[in-house]
């Protein structure tokens, strides 16, 4: 067995690890004093960890090491590692001090820990929001939070639930808070009313409190009607001795409304004293800002829908009766679930289409407004006017700004990272944006074309031969048609006394090719000049090459600043056709920032795995290693988000190949990719005429 | 779907419909499919699975009195599967008529199901019978049939699917009078669970609301809702003593995903209400 280090050398160590938070009035000697008692093993474990923290942060390292040597010493190695691996999360999540809450709350920690019949919020997440979004019909968020509340956008959970002793149980207690909540939402209108009227109570707070109970005994009460099987659920919910309270009959009787409520708030005073309930529901203060917010959302929405309904010469033309609004809206209800609507629209009398996004926002506006307002229902209509002149000012706006615009409704995505040192997943690390790419000049498409006119030809002629067409097997056992060569050989057979061959019938065989690439292009800054062109070259060459063969491809092309900008950027989608446009937008290719590589395959692998295809290709074009502006996404870390995020690529049916002409690949691209998944091209120049054959290698058998 | 003691057999060799198969209307459809059936304009059904399209089509050649022909498409279905080809016999080829040519020739309802599942050449045969021209040309026999007047050609599918490969040809679907349909309303919806299943009506009002809830996450990890067809499966089951927990995982849960965590998901939505 290894000696143990002594404090003098620990001494050394700590001083070197957490120097830039030591000083001296908190040195690093009593640590070390305390370490040097211990085994060698769990000396090393916690020098590790101290320096894996350190790259989140030396304070939160220190915590560490203190808690560790002080309040943890007694807990195993392999105890400890889900709790750093906590604190560490808090510390992403939510800054330093959530993470250091977590090294130096260690008894909450085991508490939540150890009793494995508590059911925690993070644990249920994703199929709580599926059954969020199934119960309600729209996509609300859903939060940790201290007590069960709503802003109408957001659902507010406890973090953790151990009412019962069976984590089943306890569960199904997410579930029915949700289903209050989104039953509060569906009636937030009048809420809003009740709580201007618990505005005008001498203690407004207490008021607002106490409506919060009724609130929750009348909603279990008629969730429990539409839900029969969230009963006992509810009933753990519900204030205590509600059920027994004949004083609460009315707000358990089907069609009570908050008003009912509102109106045993002034005449039952001693509400206060029934025990708390052990999960109150309150209300939320920002319910009606947010609410508010929706709502004009929503209307614009709708507007912009009904306006797309309107041929255009209508809007060019305004003619008098052009304010009388032409839509009118049906809706259905379900029997009993007064939440859900089917809507139908209909234009001059005629039924519309409404796809099923606009059927959420209906159903979305009628549980804000408890009906869709006849104002609502005119393509006109908008509550921000806006005229011919501030159309002209948006289109005028310099490019920073239209960038800035787009921030805001680009769609987002957030991707885990791997931090290997941790050996485990940041969660939700890296923020991604997919964007349009501005077009490039057509120009440079035109003399690509003319310049590589020959090379093309030959391109397609080769492409087209790996096209697939229908081959006729011949002297098939069965088939769809008769071999009349073979039927005939038969024939004589048979007239010579010898038995009718049975495969007398052709068959026609297809050899598909079932494939579908996706190209991600490296658009980092340092493909600038040469490279850029290079790689812009080549997507034209190959893209002419596949039309030719008829594979289905998309290219994309990603690049990012920091964790928060990882950015994809989109050039041709599966089912977009080659045309100028996609041409425009591949010469519009330019050289942005870093390679933060992980989180582009994240996204691009979910997106090609939605594909339909036997054969699944994630192609990446680069110049050179994953990269970002942080030091510490560069060298190991980076090379090994990357391997991760490929290995996931993999387990879902995709095979990632990587084309490159950093000299240096041969160093880490068989690490990340495989030993045959990966091409140097070694002359830039080489490339346009070199990675339509690659592909062609690549997927012909 | 019809009983087969409903369907009788005729002289011809097709089958007729004897008894009327259960249908609720959801709007005009059945007026709809028998003014194109007057003036023999072909039928485009267009709808999610398990909406009733195919039940639609039976009560029509019933209402009509016409001999229906279903056929069911896959991608390996060929031309040859519709027209007929010739057979092989001890001593000689017999030429035998695909299920297409004896509904041309007999004036029955062809009803080509899930039309997008055959494979795109396959379903150019239609062509020159869905157009004023009402031919069906048989290339092997070098023949070409003219419709009987009774004849209708009729395809349903299924829009819903997010698949390039699953779409129809405007050059196929150019060609038809489309009508289209939805998830029956759900009072309706309602009725026809206990309609096809004998269910009470509050059993048949938690299943509707099971399907709104699936519907909601179609898209969000579920390809498709749950259809009309799954509730009265699960109806079905629930009537003949099977517990309602029980038969809700097995006739929709289990139909509707493999993936575990949607299965859970369902699994709760199933909890909720039973």
């Amino acid at each position: 067995m290894t000696n143990r280090h002594d404090s003098a050398t620990l001494n050394g160590k700590l001083d070197y690890l957490l120097g830039p938070v030591l000083s001296a009035r908190r040195p690093a000697k009593p640590l070390a004093d305390v370490l040097s008692r211990q085994e060698r093993v769990r000396q090393d474990f916690i020098l590790h960890w101290i320096e894996v923290i350190d790259r989140s942060n030396y304070e939160l390292a220190y915590q560490f090491a203190a808690a560790a040597a002080g309040p943890a010493a007694s807990w195993s190695c392999d105890d400890m590692v889900p709790w750093i691996l906590a604190a560490m999360d808090a510390y992403d999540r939510d800054g330093l001090y959530a993470g250091i809450a977590v090294f130096r709350d260690l008894e909450a920690f085991r508490v939540a820990r150890g009793a494995r019949h508590t059911a925690s919020l993070s644990e249920r997440m994703p199929t709580l929001t599926r059954y969020v979004r199934g119960l309600s019909g729209r996509a609300l968020a859903i939060a940790p939070g201290a007590t069960a509340t709503t802003d109408t956008d957001t659902l507010f959970l406890p973090a953790r639930v151990g009412l019962f002793t069976e984590k089943d149980k306890n569960s199904n207690i997410f579930n029915a808070l949700s289903s209050i909540l989104i039953r509060q939402i569906s009636e937030s209108p009048a809420l809003a009313e009740a709580l201007q009227a618990c505005e005008r109570h001498a203690d407004p707070e207490a008021a607002a409190r106490r409506l919060a109970r009724l609130e929750t005994i009348r909603l279990s009460a008629a969730v429990g009607r539409d839900y029969p099987g969230l009963a006992r659920a509810l009933s753990a919910i519900s204030p205590a001795d509600s059920s027994t309270d004949n004083r609460f009959n009315l707000l358990r009787k089907p069609g009570a409304t908050v008003s009912d409520s509102l109106a045993l708030l002034d005449s039952l005073h001693d509400i206060d004293d029934l025990p708390e309930p052990p999960l109150p529901i309150s209300f939320h203060p920002a319910v009606n800002a947010v609410r508010r917010a929706r709502i004009e959302r929503q209307r614009s929405e709708l507007a912009a829908f009904l306006a797309s309904l309107i041929p255009e010469h209508t809007e060019m033309t305004p003619r008098p009766d052009a304010v009388e609004h032409p839509f009118d809206i049906t809706e259905h209800a379900l029997p009993g679930a007064p939440d859900q609507r089917q809507f139908e629209l209909h234009r001059d009398g005629e039924a519309v289409d409404l796809p099923a996004p606009v059927q959420e926002l209906l159903q979305s506006i009628r549980q804000d407004l408890g009906h869709i307002p006849d104002d609502y229902l005119r393509a006109d209509n908008s509550p921000v006017p806006t005229n011919g002149h501030s159309r002209e000012v948006e289109e005028q706006r310099p490019d920073s700004d239209a960038a800035a615009a787009d921030d805001a409704s680009d769609p987002r995505y957030c991707y885990d990272e791997w931090d290997f040192r941790r050996g485990h997943y940041r969660k939700q690390w890296c923020e991604l944006r997919e964007m349009d790419i501005q077009p490039g000049s057509p120009d440079f498409v035109r003399e690509t074309l003319s310049r590589h006119a020959g090379h093309i030809r030959q391109l397609r002629r080769t492409f087209e031969m790996l096209r697939d067409e229908d081959r006729t097997l011949k002297r098939q056992s069965d088939g769809d048609d008769i071999d009349y060569d073979a039927l005939i050989e038969g024939y004589s057979d048979l007239r010579c006394g010898r038995e009718l061959p049975e495969r007398v019938l052709v068959r026609r065989h297809r050899a598909g090719r079932d494939l579908a690439a996706l190209l991600m292009v490296d658009m980092s800054g340092s493909t600038k000049g040469w490279i850029n062109d290079a790689e812009r070259e080549a997507l034209i060459l190959l893209c002419e090459a596949l039309e030719a063969l008829g594979d289905r491809y998309a290219i994309f092309g990603f690049s990012g600043l920091t964790r928060k900008r990882c950015e994809v950027f989109r050039i041709k989608q599966f089912e977009e056709p080659y045309g100028s446009t996609v041409r425009d937008r591949i010469a519009g290719i330019t050289p942005q920032d870093y390679t933060r590589m992980g989180a582009a395959i994240r996204h691009l692998t979910q997106k090609l795995a939605a594909v339909d295809a036997r054969t699944r290709l994630l192609i990446t074009l680069s110049d050179g290693k994953p990269d970002d502006y942080s030091d510490s996404y560069r060298g190991e870390y980076g090379i090994e988000d990357t391997r991760k995020a490929l290995i996931e690529a993999r387990h879902s049916g995709i095979q990632p190949f990587c084309i490159t002409i950093d000299q240096e690949a041969r160093d880490y691209l068989p690490h990340m990719y495989g030993k045959n998944c990966w091409t140097l091209v070694n002359e830039v120049t080489q490339l346009p005429v070199k990675m339509a054959r690659i592909y062609r290698q690549l997927t012909t058998r | 779907m019809a009983k087969t003691s409903d369907l009788l057999p005729a002289h011809d060799g097709l089958r007729r419909i004897a008894q009327e198969p259960y249908y609720e209307p959801s709007g005009s459809e059945i007026d709809l499919f028998q003014a194109a059936y007057a003036a023999r304009l072909p039928v485009l059904l267009k709808g999610p699975t398990g909406c009733g399209k195919s039940r639609f089509i039976e009560h029509m050649a019933w209402r009509l009195k016409r001999p229906l022909v279903t056929i069911s498409c896959h991608d390996d279905l060929t031309a040859s599967d519709l027209v007929g080809r010739y057979l092989i016999t001890a001593n000689d080829t017999v030429w035998v008529d695909g299920p297409l040519a004896r509904a041309v020739r007999h004036g029955a309802i062809c009803y080509l199901d899930e039309v997008v599942e055959a494979r795109k050449d396959t379903t150019v045969v239609i062509h020159p019978l869905a157009d004023d021209r009402r031919i069906l040309p048989m290339e092997k026999r070098g023949e070409t049939l003219s419709a009987a007047p009774e004849f209708l050609l009729a395809l349903s599918y299924n829009p819903g699917y997010q698949n390039v490969l699953k779409e129809l040809k405007p050059s196929t679907r150019q060609r038809f009078v489309a009508i289209e349909f939805g998830y029956p309303l759900p009072a309706l919806e309602a009725r026809i669970i206990c309609g096809e299943s004998g269910a009470d009506e509050n059993t048949a009002e938690l299943l509707v609301r099971l399907a709104q809830m699936t519907r909601n996450l179609k898209g969000n990890g579920l390809d498709e809702g749950a259809s009309t067809r799954l509730l009265v499966h699960a109806a079905q089951l629930m009537t003949r003593g099977m517990q309602p927990s029980q038969a809700c995982r097995s006739a929709i849960a289990q139909a509707l995903t493999d993936d575990a965590d949607m299965l859970q998901t369902l699994d709760e939505f199933i909890a909720t209400l039973f």
